[in-house]
């Protein structure tokens, strides 16, 4: 009987705990998302609930021409960081995951080293390579210097993942007479497919997202992406923030990701490589 | 089809001499096989043939050309690995046609060597499964398979039926000598196991830390081992390796001293060059022994240890005191028992004589019916 009940109530503890923990972590997402469905005029009640659909802000931030071309500069730099980041990360967790060298490990703590460093830190001294580079104001100025922070979790990610795979197989390949890029292409490559999928949502999040350098490396509001863009809205006066369209904007950005990684999501195959060695 | 020829290979890694001066000449459609204990060098040596290891020094041949230069693939050779490393994205039909694309063969010729390939190995029901959905004996016949696609001329086995269970390995072990008979390529096989090295080959290479103990036929080597390496290590149970020293030699007549100091007599001697007072090795498989009483026996001691295997008997006989007990193979009517004493009757015949460096001394040759019967055919 007292059992019984010290079991009921640990259970109902524990229930407690995990609804007290998904509040807390969900609730300004669901925040975002009902006041994005307000009217302006409804924005001043703390509801937590939304009476009326309002579609106004995103007609609104639809509307603005500046909003979409700040998506597809976001969507732009994004897919290249992705794409960049995979190609150099894979070619060099080939080199690093696969061949002994001199320097191997310097190489990997460096790499790391690298992405130790705050943005801040970094910031005015990228600003001047961007500027040599003749990329100030342009997307790809961001693209590369995204990959100061992408590349390095990329490498390493893969490197480990690179390190797992059986030598024989690269060796198997090496006797059909495969060359290194084919060996990585044809052979290693689709065993990391798992591994390439997850770095590539990762640093297509971190690119997303990404702020600090977006609002210090553009000027002009046609290459500006959407992070910057949204901190930029403001409303009719100086003393009012547009709580609605902002949240609507931030709502319509986060949209592609959770679709990515729903998607993705399913293609991550577990167990990939069983079948490869042994019985 | 070709041969191989190992000219004075050295290989270090590091500061550790791996293989010592290899020198090795296989024939065209011969079965070779390496053994050896663990560590000593046979995966190197395999993977020096493939061209996946470097040599620090020496010269290879594979017909007749020079192709220590060469990458593996140029050397005409295919690999089957003691992982099988079949490629797991790929279906059956890809694994083995994926070295035929690579050297851009027509898909016709793809076509028609992966459909040979899969006949010769009943690959055939299993072209569109990919690795993981095969059982261990379908994958070791499609890595076989995709060895032999490309025909290459030298085919290299890394211990390929490590991984399989007992009855499993003697029915690819049997596959694997009708593949040789069927395709009579060039086969390097490496492996631990004794039943495979003697079954399978047609030559055997024994290898010990690095070097070359001795090469032969399965038969010479279990008949004529060169040295007390070889001795224990071809034959199951190992064969008995007694110290003692030449007590009297006269004409045929041979009469060794045991460390138990019981003097043995195995008449007529069986080898040659033998002088009074050399300290040599006696040794002695365990089927060349018969138990008897222990008064008429040539030495008697106490049996240790009995293991019974349904067809035969294994009698662990406790000599000295001093020494590892005799192993003797019995298959007689009598029961011995633990605790009994017994004696020893050898066969002066299968005796085997090494001097103090472990080599044996040269034997006297008889003819032999096997031998004899190996070179009518
Ligand atoms: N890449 C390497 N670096 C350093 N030493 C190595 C390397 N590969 C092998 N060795 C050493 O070379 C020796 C021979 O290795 P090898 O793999 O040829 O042995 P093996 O005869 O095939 O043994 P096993 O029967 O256990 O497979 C071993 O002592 C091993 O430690
Ligand atoms: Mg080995």
């Amino acid at each position: 009987m007292n059992r019984n009940i010290m079991r009921i109530l640990a259970r109902s503890g524990f229930s407690l705990l995990v609804v007290l923990i998904l509040v807390f972590c969900l609730f300004p997402f669901y925040y975002a998302i009902i006041t994005s469905f307000k009217s302006s005029s409804e924005l001043f009640q703390a509801s937590y609930w939304v009476n009326q659909l309002h579609f106004d802000n995103y007609q609104h931030i639809l509307g603005q021409e500046t909003f979409i071309h700040s998506l597809f500069n976001s969507v732009l730099v994004s897919t290249l960081v992705v794409g960049l980041s995979l190609l150099l990360g894979l070619t060099a967790s080939y080199a690093l995951g696969r061949f002994e060298f001199r320097g191997r490990s310097t190489v990997l703590m460096v790499i790391l080293a690298v992405s130790m460093f705050p943005q801040v830190a970094v910031l005015s001294g990228l600003f001047e390579v961007i500027r040599m580079l003749g990329l100030y104001n342009n997307p790809f100025g961001l693209v590369i210097s995204y990959m100061l922070f992408t590349l390095p979790f990329t490498v390493w990610i893969l490197t480990t993942f690179m390190q797992q795979l059986p030598k024989e197989l690269e060796e198997a390949a090496i006797v059909d007479g495969a060359t290194p890029w084919m060996t990585l292409v044809r052979v290693m490559m689709p065993l990391l497919w798992p591994a390439l999928v997850t770095t590539g949502m990762l640093a297509f999040i971190a690119a997303w997202n990404e702020f600090l350098f977006a609002l210090t490396f553009t000027l002009t509001d046609d290459q500006r992406t959407v992070p910057v863009a949204i901190a930029l809205i403001s409303g009719a006066s100086q003393y009012e923030l547009p709580w609605g369209i902002i949240m609507a904007a931030s709502v319509l950005v986060t949209l592609p990701l959770v679709i990515m990684v729903l998607f993705f999501q399913r293609r991550i195959v577990s167990g990939l490589t069983a079948g490869a060695v042994k019985g | 089809m070709a041969s191989v020829t190992l000219k004075k290979i050295n290989k270090h890694f590091g500061s550790a001499h791996i293989l010592r001066n290899i020198d090795l000449d296989i024939e065209d459609g011969e079965f070779v096989v390496f053994v050896g204990p663990s560590g000593c060098g046979k995966s190197t040596l395999l993977r020096v043939i493939a061209g996946l290891e470097e040599v620090n020094n020496g010269d290879l041949l594979i017909g007749g050309q020079d192709v220590i230069d060469l990458a593996p693939k140029e050397r005409g050779i295919g690999m089957v690995f003691q992982s099988y490393a079949l490629y797991p994205h790929m279906t059956v039909r890809d694994n083995i046609a994926f070295g035929l694309q690579l050297s851009r063969e027509s898909s016709q010729t793809i076509e028609e060597r992966v459909a040979s390939t899969a006949r010769i190995l009943q690959l055939e029901p299993l072209l569109e499964r990919k690795p993981r959905e095969l059982s261990g004996g379908q994958r070791q016949r499609v890595a076989m398979g995709r060895a032999i696609a490309r025909e290459p001329r030298v085919m290299l086995f890394d211990e390929p039926l490590s991984n399989l269970d007992a009855s499993l390995r003697v029915q690819m072990r049997m596959e694997i000598a009708k593949l040789h008979r069927r395709l009579k390529s060039t086969i390097i096989y490496v492996t631990h196991d004794q039943v495979e090295a003697m079954t399978l080959a047609s030559k055997i290479v024994v290898l010990n830390a690095g070097r070359i103990e001795q090469v032969g036929t399965p038969y010479e080597l279990y008949e004529h081992p060169a040295t007390t390496f070889v001795a224990g290590f071809i034959g199951s149970p190992n064969m008995n390796l007694l110290s003692s020293s030449v007590d009297a030699v006269n004409g045929d007549l041979l009469s060794l001293a045991l460390q138990s100091g019981t003097s043995i007599d195995i008449s007529p001697v069986p080898v040659q060059g033998v002088i009074k007072g050399d300290s040599v090795t006696l040794g002695i498989r365990p089927e060349h022994m018969q138990l008897t009483t222990p008064a008429a026996g040539q030495i008697d001691g106490e049996i240790v240890n009995v293991e019974y295997l349904g067809n035969e008997r294994f009698v662990y006989l406790m000599y000295h005191a001093d020494a590892e007990p005799l192993v003797i193979r019995h298959s007689g009517q009598q029961l011995p028992m633990v605790g009994e004493r017994a004696g020893v009757l050898f066969e002066a015949d299968a005796c085997h004589l090494f001097n103090q460096q472990g080599i044996s001394y040269p034997r006297v040759l008889h003819d032999h019916p096997e031998s004899a019967l190996a070179e009518s055919i």
